[in-house]
């Protein structure tokens, strides 16, 4: 079973996603803030992360870039999910190695499951 | 210019009032103020140096200390304008953080309400998902909204971010006409496209263009009563593509017509049977093609239709 580390502060989202997520057969783990997300992705050894910007204790850049600088998470694929959507702040992201950028605003829970879907294809 | 624009000039208390300032903060009125004084200080340093004074050094001693009054006056100004710039920031800023702040919950609502239609929970009644479908409706409205506000608030802060990047505006039209197409399909308007062949691609930003593109097929079909048809033109112009859709609506009132581009101005014949819209769309779309380079314009008369234009630069 697929493992997905959802680093998001939205209580609601969290819920929702993990419900949907297991239904297609993931293994959901959450973490409401990027101190516990980053260290969760150390031990857990996640397929993949999703990854909020703006998070408690550590904002997502931060996470972003220490996961991408450790030897033993830099090749776990991020999707980021996020509001913020300044042309600066999509740039940074997938400079930092994030795969794909999503504003949550603009995508349909059907189609976020299917970019999910879609990077964890062997 | 006309007449009566120029008097409204010399309308300082009305215009110190649009920016919700007293008198003595107003910039305006502290112009005149120092128009004021400067004549009459050089008058009475004139009449006095002239009948009075013999000593020269005396004279100048007079005119320093006018004009230290003067910078006195004129530090009262720039702190009237510096508090100005400051309210219009802080407004700006306002808005964007509240507009940040509404999007989550907005799409916190979004996914729930698109997870209880998906079926995925419990199967869904046909009468539960009409419900849905409105509560899904009127979220989308919202959000709508809120990206309008933020939009505004970037174009006022003059951080609206504009990409140049090689676009076809033919491909992109067409691509806009089949993604609204359910939507004029269901407001029962035929959409036309004409346009040139080998048309040369544009630098511009493609997401911004795409929104004023949207925003005015959006207008042409939602202001059509009944059955309608909305026409589609590009053409190349010199060293510019030229861009026209022209509807059979409701028109715009001619006495309407010069606030159409201003913010969160609506139509009143408009107001009387719609009551979606923001107000903003126009805005953000006429400073989203000044921005690129571009101009934009529209002819109208009411109860015939509107043809609004605008032209982009090949090159920017």
């Amino acid at each position: 079973m697929k493992r997905i580390l959802f680093i998001e502060d939205e209580s609601a989202i969290q819920k929702t996603f993990g419900e949907v997520l297991s239904q297609e057969g993931y293994e959901i783990i959450s973490a409401l803030d990027g101190e516990i997300g980053l260290r969760l992705a150390k031990t857990k050894k996640p397929d993949l992360i999703l990854l909020d910007l703006i998070l408690p204790k550590m904002n997502g850049f931060d996470v972003l870039k220490h996961l991408k600088e450790d030897q033993e998470t830099k090749d776990i694929p991020v999707i980021v999910l996020t509001n913020l959507e300044g042309i600066k702040d999509v740039d940074a992201v997938l400079q930092m190695g994030a795969k794909t950028y999503l504003v949550k605003t603009q995508y349909t829970l059907e189609e976020v499951v299917e970019k999910i879907k879609k990077t964890l294809q062997p | 210019m006309k007449f009566k624009e120029i008097l409204s000039l010399f309308n300082i208390a009305g215009q110190c009032r649009k920016y919700g300032l007293s008198l003595w903060q107003c910039p305006q009125f502290l112009f005149l103020v120092m128009g004021i004084i400067i004549i009459a200080s050089s008058l009475i340093t004139y009449g006095i140096g002239n009948r009075y004074i013999e000593d020269p050094s005396l004279v100048a001693l007079l005119v320093m200390f006018i004009t230290a009054i003067l910078f006195i006056i004129a530090f009262i100004i720039t702190q009237s304008f510096e508090k100005l710039a400051e309210a219009n920031r802080m407004k700006s800023e306002f808005v964007s953080i509240v507009s940040h702040q509404l999007r989550s919950p907005l799409s916190n609502l979004k996914w729930v309400i698109e997870f209880l239609m998906s079926g995925r929970i419990a199967s869904v009644t046909e009468k539960q998902l009409e419900y849905l479908k409105i509560l899904k409706e009127n979220n989308k409205r919202m959000e709508d909204l809120v990206s309008d506000l933020l939009i505004v608030s970037r174009i006022e802060q003059g951080h609206l971010p504009l990409k140049k990047e090689k676009i076809s505006l033919e491909d992109l039209i067409e691509k806009i006409i089949r993604e609204m197409g359910i939507f004029a399909k269901a407001s029962n308007v035929e959409i036309n496209f004409k346009t040139e062949r080998n048309l040369p691609q544009i630098i511009s930003d493609p997401f911004q263009i795409k929104l004023v593109i949207e925003n005015l097929l959006d207008n042409a079909i939602r202001y059509i009563k009944g059955k309608g048809r909305v026409v589609i033109k590009l053409e190349k112009r010199k060293e510019s593509l030229y861009f026209e859709i022209k509807d059979n609506g409701v028109g715009i009132p001619k006495s309407d017509q010069k606030y159409l581009f201003q913010r969160f101005f609506r139509s009143a014949n408009v107001l009387k049977q719609q009551t979606e819209g923001s107000g903003l769309g126009l805005y953000i779309t006429k400073s989203i093609i000044e921005k690129s380079g571009g101009k934009i314009g529209f002819q109208s008369q009411e109860g015939v239709g509107s043809t609004f234009w605008f032209e982009l630069p090949i090159k920017w």
